[in-house]
């Protein structure tokens, strides 16, 4: 027998070529009006040019967006979520047909007819049950293995969303199937099992041939389907899950500029004559930042690899987008009236200062996200905002003042910034007046100019330049702090002052590269100063040395210690340079080596960037160093090579803390060079 | 509530290397660097929460020359309402006493409920200004003052003792009150908000203007006179005992008995 077709069937009395239409406009209009009003928001915010390179943009949001390039990084949720996807793509065509049969019975979209059509029946009933069991698979592990990164610690009222959402569509894949099921069981077509297993499998729980009873369930089940189908669609706006939608927008307007912090204000010169700089209320956020928010799906990746998170401290960057997308859905609300934040202020009330500065810019957050959400650049928006209150917290009130008044952070003179190149037997460091030209121009930063510890990296480095023979010198008392951290402090007036002198001291001088051996230093070069300069990094120097046959590596310091490599974040995540270092060592004669679990992109900050190495945190559990340690002790490695001074310092204290003091030694890659260059 | 806070300006000593001037009187001061008196920072910012809390004006002084104008400008920055800069080539070398005299001449000319400083300038630690220029203001003062509380024409305070023990202390206004370290955490001041500052005007006030004359000022107002300045002698250095626990702990005690460190 055929089943009455949902076309052909009034309800109560009403014919569906009247109703469909109905709903679909209401349904319709609903969603547009939603989408207005959300879109209304990012017009009221802040500009932020999201529209070059269109190309690059497109390819970003194929391979991240539609290839869904970062899910597979949690193996088990990446695999449910691609499933999802897949068979939310494929079902948008179901959708649409679904739609026109309310029309006309046997509505089919113009492209899908015949084979074609077949075909796509087949793989459409294939993906409502694959969907149907990714649902409830999702919903389980959610319930009872309770993954911690989906917690919300201190904000209710979002654990209903997951389930409601995952509910939903279980239900609106029931329905499909009791549509296709039934007209399945009604034309005997039971021996189609592996053609049409969803519809098959529905068909199982059906009566025989009760026409009445058959019916029921095909006209029944496709209004469920409608009503419910245009429900979700109207949920999405008001829900987490409007990531459904702005995901891809959001991968599309990504960040280009990696490694840079963004201006004050974009378009604006002049920014120290605007009346409010950096993000006090919600509106000082650019509209990206806010489609950011809306996006973020709540799936805590974020959070899970983030190293404040990690020990203890108050800052979770996934609860920032939800805090901000709960500010943004309460007092820009899609129906009703706003209500009046009143005396609660965004940057203090909704997000603390403790949050804001917990953040050490690791770019962990940002590197995990699967569709691109960016965090450092509104962290420093909002510490910009906290600076220019003066409340910059206490620890850190001098190295500023320092830099400030002497160029470094620890006060010392300016006249003694070549002082470290005086114990240096044997090598002669060019210090370069204006109008000097050389080869190199080697950056030194104050870390490595006044630390005594860092000195010691120095100056392995000018060894390593002068066996090689290589033209260089340094800019002595006319370098000042790059001010990488200064710029991620919010102290944006200060930083403009220290590039300014070390542009001008680079511009008076000839050369034709830069080298630094601090990753802070080569980002602040490399990606905030407002002129390019070419700049690589020391590792990146001796790999090339090495090719070139300009130094070559023999010794045996290592003696047949397990050596493992920790990646610092600002050469690593915000640079890209995770080969060069590794290819050095692994030239190193006899040297047996491992990666941490946590390397590459993942590798687990040490705490001292984007916030001076002095700043003290007070609710932390354990030091970032320390769990970085622990690591390492993981993989039995004895010695850890790093590539960034304050990654030396943090990793060296961390092993007289925890204990390891003769047990693991903590060497920078240049150092280890050093030794085995000097034979 | 009118406030005045009293701020020197004075050569950062704490990483340099200092040497002796040719005369021995005074250390050679061109290499270093100039700032604001540490203690005073913390006089400003307790007045600017203070003015914040009950509303009025604060005013920043300071007996200094031409080069202080960027130190009085950031107080600007740091909420103060007005600031002046007292000097006169006359006032060069003047001490302790001439320095709350100019201070006083200069104050008691304009209304004051309070007047704020730090205890001690952190180059020379003489502690003299703010107990002389109270004297010669008639009023009263207190110092090493922290938790100040202001009430109905009075202010109330913590005045630190010895071991650790704490007085608390009414006073009439108008008072001197020279603060402590630590008694507030200064705000921070960014190079945005000076700049915010820069048209500002920081007069400079002459001799003639405070009512002295030259015999008042400068070495011939001053009642010290520093005959000589030196350095401390250098000692052998540390002594670093090195070995097995035990032979430290033993070599340790018998440093200490050697030194009457043990009975």
């Amino acid at each position: 027998m055929t089943l009455l077709e949902p076309a052909d069937v009034p309800i109560a009395g009403i014919p569906s070529q009247f109703l469909s239409p109905v709903i679909l406009a209401v349904a319709v209009c609903l969603f547009c009006y939603a989408i207005f009003k959300r879109i209304d928001v990012l017009r009221k915010a802040m500009p932020d040019p999201r529209f070059s390179d269109l190309g690059v943009r497109t390819k970003l949001a194929l391979v991240y967006g539609f290839g869904q390039w970062r899910q597979p990084r949690y193996l088990g949720a990446g695999i449910l979520h691609i499933l999802l996807f897949a068979g939310f793509l494929i079902l948008s065509l179901r959708s649409l047909t679904l739609i026109g049969r309310g029309f006309s019975s046997g509505f089919h979209l113009p492209f899908l007819t015949g084979t074609a059509g077949f075909c796509y029946e087949v793989l459409k009933d294939y993906a409502v049950l694959i969907v149907l069991v990714v649902c409830i698979v999702a919903m389980v592990r959610r319930a009872v293995f309770q993954p911690a990164r989906y917690a919300h610690p201190g904000v209710q009222g979002h654990e209903s969303e997951a389930y409601i959402i995952l509910g939903l569509v279980s239900v609106l894949m029931v329905t499909d199937m009791l549509y296709d099921g039934s007209a399945l069981k009604a034309e005997g077509r039971t021996a189609e099992t592996f053609l049409f297993p969803a519809a098959t499998l529905a068909s199982l729980f059906m009566p025989g041939h009760d026409a009445g009873t058959l019916n029921y369930f095909h006209i029944g089940g496709y209004w469920a389907h409608i009503l419910i189908f245009f429900g979700l669609l109207n949920y999405l706006p008001v829900s987490k899950h409007f990531h459904v939608i702005t995901a891809i927008p959001n991968v599309f307007f990504s960040n280009l500029d990696k490694g840079a912090i963004k201006p004050v204000r974009w378009g604006v010169e002049d920014w120290m004559e605007l009346d409010e700089i950096g993000v006090s209320r919600f509106q000082g956020f650019t509209w990206k930042h806010v489609l950011d928010f809306y996006s973020c799906a709540d799936c805590g990746r974020c959070s899970d690899n983030c190293p404040a998170t990690s020990v203890g401290r108050d800052l979770s960057p996934k609860m920032i987008s939800i805090k901000a997308k709960d500010y943004a859905y309460k007092y820009y609300p899609v129906f009703g009236t706003a209500p009046d934040p009143g005396e609660v202020k965004f940057t203090g009330d909704i997000i603390s200062e403790k949050e804001i500065w917990a953040c050490t810019t690791c770019g962990a957050c940002e590197a995990e996200c699967p569709i691109l959400i960016e965090y450092i650049d509104k962290i420093v928006d909002m510490r910009r905002y906290l600076l220019e209150q003066g409340r910059l917290p206490a620890s850190l009130q001098k190295p500023m003042q320092q830099i400030k008044k002497r160029g470094n952070a620890y006060g010392a003179p300016k006249t003694k910034r070549a002082a470290w190149t005086n114990e240096l037997e044997g090598v002669e460091v060019r210090e370069l007046k204006e109008g000097d030209s050389t080869d190199l121009l080697f950056f030194v930063d104050s870390c490595g100019s006044f630390d005594p510890r860092i000195q010691e990296i120095a100056r392995s480095f000018a060894r390593i330049l002068s066996r090689a023979s290589m033209d260089f010198g340094i800019l002595g008392q006319d370098e000042t702090d790059s001010g990488n951290e200064i710029r991620r402090i919010g102290e944006e007036g200060l930083f403009e002052q220290v590039a300014s002198k070390n542009i001008d001291a680079f511009r008076s001088r000839m050369f034709r590269e830069i080298v630094a051996f601090d990753p802070h230093a080569l980002n602040a070069i490399r990606n905030d100063y407002p002129e390019r300069f070419p700049v690589l990094h020391a590792s990146q120097l001796i790999e090339r040395l090495l090719a070139e046959g300009k130094i070559h590596l023999s010794g045996n310091y290592l003696e047949d210690r397990l050596v493992t490599y920790h990646d610092p974040c600002y050469l690593g995540r915000h640079n890209g340079i995770y080969r060069e270092p590794r290819s050095v060592l692994n030239r190193l004669p006899g040297i047996r080596f491992l990666d941490m679990r946590r390397s590459f992109s993942r590798s687990f900050c040490c705490s001292g960037g984007g916030i001076l190495l002095w700043y003290e945190n007070e609710e932390e559990k354990e030091r970032m160093g320390e769990r970085r340690v622990r690591m390492a002790e993981e993989i039995g490695a004895q010695v850890i090579v790093t590539a960034c001074p304050f990654c030396l310092i943090n990793l060296e204290d961390a092993i007289k803390t925890t204990g390891n003091e003769g047990k693991i030694e903590v060497i920078d890659l240049v150092e280890l060079v050093d030794k085995y260059t000097s034979a | 509530m009118e406030i005045v806070v009293c701020v020197k300006w004075r050569p950062d000593t704490s990483e340099a290397d200092l040497t002796i001037g040719s005369g021995g009187k005074d250390i050679k001061k061109d290499g270093l660097d100039y700032d604001i008196n540490e203690w005073d920072r913390f006089a400003i910012e307790e007045a600017v929460q203070i003015k914040e809390k009950m509303g009025g004006k604060v005013t920043v002084v300071s007996v200094a020359p031409e080069d202080a104008e960027e130190m009085l400008r950031e107080t600007l920055a740091r909420g103060a309402d007005e600031a002046f800069q007292l000097w006169d080539d006359a006032f060069e070398g003047s001490d302790g006493y001439a320095v709350a005299r100019i201070l006083a001449n200069f104050i008691k000319a304009r209304p004051y409920d309070l007047i704020l400083t730090g205890t001690l300038a952190d180059d020379d630690c003489g502690g003299q200004v703010g107990g002389m220029l109270a004297a010669l203001l008639g009023i009263p003062s207190s110092t090493l003052v922290s938790k100040i509380e202001v009430r109905d024409g009075k202010i109330r305070f913590n005045r630190e003792l010895e071991g650790g023990l704490y007085e608390a202390v009414d006073m009439d206004l108008p008072a001197v009150v020279s603060v402590a370290t630590g008694l507030n955490e200064p705000r921070f001041v960014s190079i945005r908000a000076v700049r915010k500052v820069a048209s500002a005007e920081i007069p400079t006030v002459g001799l003639e203007d405070i009512g002295l004359d030259e015999a008042q000022v400068g070495p011939s107002g001053s009642r010290i006179l520093i005959e000589n300045v030196s350095m401390p002698p250098e000692g052998e250095g540390a002594e670093i005992i090195r070995g097995a626990v035990e032979e430290v702990a033993a070599r340790l005690a018998e440093v200490l008995k050697e030194k009457g460190g043990i009975r």
